[in-house]
């Protein structure tokens, strides 16, 4: 696809933000720490303090890069479901991706006690990621054959509020029959949270995104003729079937894994590709990726930011803190361009 | 006939319709019809008649009940997607196409059958592109987005992007539809000259007959499930278009090739 103009300046623009933001994001916390104790720990330097050193290497390098990959991640899942729902309301959240996710989890941690197995011991990480990402593609599946049949923008969205209440019933109903800790663990996953994870997880979760990486670039070509519609995409020799299938398990595993780690996140994926088509006025989803890849991390990184209210010992549920930021800058976009388009 | 009025596309036969769990619904059947390289090839017949039904099994979007739509000497349902969409571009109505593309962006998406994975466009694509802006009189509309645009704008665009294809053969589903009478001439007139100048076979389904009368080199009916194709002049000749609205409200006058209300 041929653009007008080159969009080099305003990504370059973004990229430097986003290095901004992750300092900002390091500095910032409950400790006070020297700008240049922070910059000396990154470039492993000497640090004033060892006990410094420990927060940073340890709790905000691997919080930032959690909220880089979490940011990016649903972002770029938010873009794919525009795309090919050519729906501008559509994310992982809106249509119940996220609840999927959600339900995959609770039938994981809570559903052992139920079905008698200690689940969560056995499998670990790999196994909340795998409950989540299935949890997340069942539902897209759903998601997907009620759209074939109803061409109708709100039947989409109402599955998404009936993906949500089923998952809150479920929930009710294994809370019954589970344990006060396995509940305790499914309640504090669904805050979400980007701190208090181990380097190893972050590998985990940067394969998973790696993956949905490489299919979304793949895409990038029949994502362009999507925007046509699905029947000029095929008169286009888009082999649409097979199209339609990778970006589908790119959404499943990006805001499945991310789910699994993060806790249901909301906004972030509805909000970014809107903000970022506020800057970079292209259709093309070869500008429009890396630029929605960058402004997902810059934003959830600033979500971050004011969840762990610098210099305060508190710290706010960092969903809490994106729907905070996104619903008004959804409701912003809604009033000031009158409609959305995607 | 000159010799570069070779038959492109043959039709052999064919049945159109649905197939359903309760069996198949056939709209029209016993199509034969060959269309030669060249002309401009207007589709008419009343609502419901199957235009639609015919334009999109001979796009290959739609299976034929049976029968067979050659493309030059090879099925066009036995084409893989991408070799077809080389040969056949397609313009269709009320599709729900992004409106926040760039008229070029939406121009260039008509190269996609010859660009590679990332759809990276060359030179030589590039050049295409112009060329179809120049063509089609869009040039000075290339940086707006489709929002901004008339519907007879639109209308010139989506053409634009068919025709950036550069297939042998243009298939549109009633073009001319919520345009104005200067419009309508308008993409009837662009529509004549891609067949005439840049010898493709154009085929568009209207429900302007008089304008089809006029301006088609050939016309196919839709009629009581079967097709005929005559030139303009012959099908007056033979009455076709005197039965062509069941009702007894229209006429059409052969003399003056128009419909009256009577």
């Amino acid at each position: 696809m041929k653009t007008s103009r080159s969009y080099t300046i305003p990504i370059i623009a973004l990229a430097i933000a986003l290095i901004c933001c992750f300092f900002a994001n390091i500095s910032l916390g409950s400790v006070a720490i020297p700008f240049s104790d922070v910059f000396a720990s990154l470039v492993g330097g000497e640090v004033t303090k060892p006990t410094w050193e420990f927060i940073i290497q340890e709790y905000r390098l691997p919080k930032a890069l959690m909220a880089m990959i979490t940011g990016s991640g649903l972002a770029i899942s938010g873009l794919l479901m525009q795309t090919l729902f050519r729906n501008p309301l559509a994310g992982p959240f809106v249509l119940g991706i996220s609840s999927g996710a959600s339900l995959g989890v609770a039938l994981f941690i809570l559903g052992g006690t139920a079905f008698g197995i200690s689940s969560t011991f056995a499998f670990g990480k790999w196994g909340l990621i795998i409950s989540a990402a299935t949890g997340s593609f069942l539902v897209f599946l759903m998601v997907l054959g009620v759209a074939s049949r109803v061409r109708d923008t709100m039947a989409l969205l109402i599955i998404g509020l009936m993906v949500g209440s089923l998952t809150s019933a479920v929930v009710s109903v294994l809370s019954y029959f589970s344990k006060a800790e396995e509940l305790q663990q499914y309640i504090f996953w669904s805050f979400g949270s980007l701190g208090d994870v181990s380097w190893q997880s972050i590998r985990i979760l940067l394969y998973c995104f790696i993956a949905g990486m490489l299919l979304t670039i793949a895409s990038i070509k029949p994502l362009n003729a999507l925007l046509l519609g699905d029947t000029y995409a095929k008169t286009l020799g888009v082999k649409h079937s097979k199209s339609r299938i990778i970006i589908i398990i790119a959404t499943s595993i990006l805001a499945g894994s991310i789910t699994a780690f993060a806790g249901p996140i909301a906004f972030i994926g509805l909000a970014v590709p809107h903000l970022i088509r506020q800057v970079i006025s292209t259709s093309n989803h070869r500008i429009l990726i890396p630029a929605v890849i960058l402004g997902g991390a810059i934003l959830m990184l600033i979500c971050d930011t004011i969840a762990q209210v610098p210099l305060s010992e508190y710290t706010l549920p960092i969903n809490a803190v994106t729907a905070l930021v996104g619903a008004p800058v959804v409701i912003w976009l809604l009033v000031r361009k009158k409609k959305l388009l995607f | 006939m000159n010799h570069s009025n070779f038959n492109i596309l043959t039709i052999e036969n064919l049945s159109i319709g649905y197939t359903s769990k309760k069996g198949n619904a056939v709209i029209a059947s016993d199509i034969d019809l060959t269309l030669p390289k060249g002309q401009l090839v207007g589709l008419i017949g009343i609502n419901g008649a199957g235009k639609s039904t015919l334009l999109r099994t001979l796009s290959g979007l739609q299976n034929p009940l049976s029968g067979k739509c050659i493309l030059e000497q090879t099925p066009i349902h036995n084409i893989t997607p991408e070799y077809l969409a080389r040969h056949l571009s397609v313009v269709l109505t009320g599709q729900a196409i992004s409106k926040n593309l760039s008229v070029l962006e939406l121009v260039s998406l008509g190269r996609q059958p010859y660009t590679n994975w990332l759809g990276t466009l060359t030179e030589a694509d590039i050049q295409v592109i112009t060329e179809t802006l120049e063509a089609t009189d869009t040039n000075h509309l290339k940086d707006k987005k489709c929002y901004e645009l008339s519907d007879g704008q639109l209308q010139r665009v989506l053409i634009a992007r068919a025709l950036a294809q550069d297939t042998s053969i243009m298939i549109l589903d009633e073009p001319m539809t919520h345009l104005d009478l200067h419009h309508k001439a308008a993409v009837l007139k662009l529509l004549t000259e891609i067949a005439h100048k840049q010898q493709k076979l154009v085929l568009f389904s209207t429900h302007d007959i008089e304008l089809a009368i006029t301006h088609c080199d050939q016309l196919i009916v839709l009629q009581d499930k079967k097709a005929m194709m005559n030139t303009p002049k012959q099908l007056i000749h033979e009455g076709v278009f005197d039965t062509l609205f069941p009702s007894k409200n229209v006429k059409f006058d052969s003399s003056s090739g128009r419909f009256l209300i009577s």
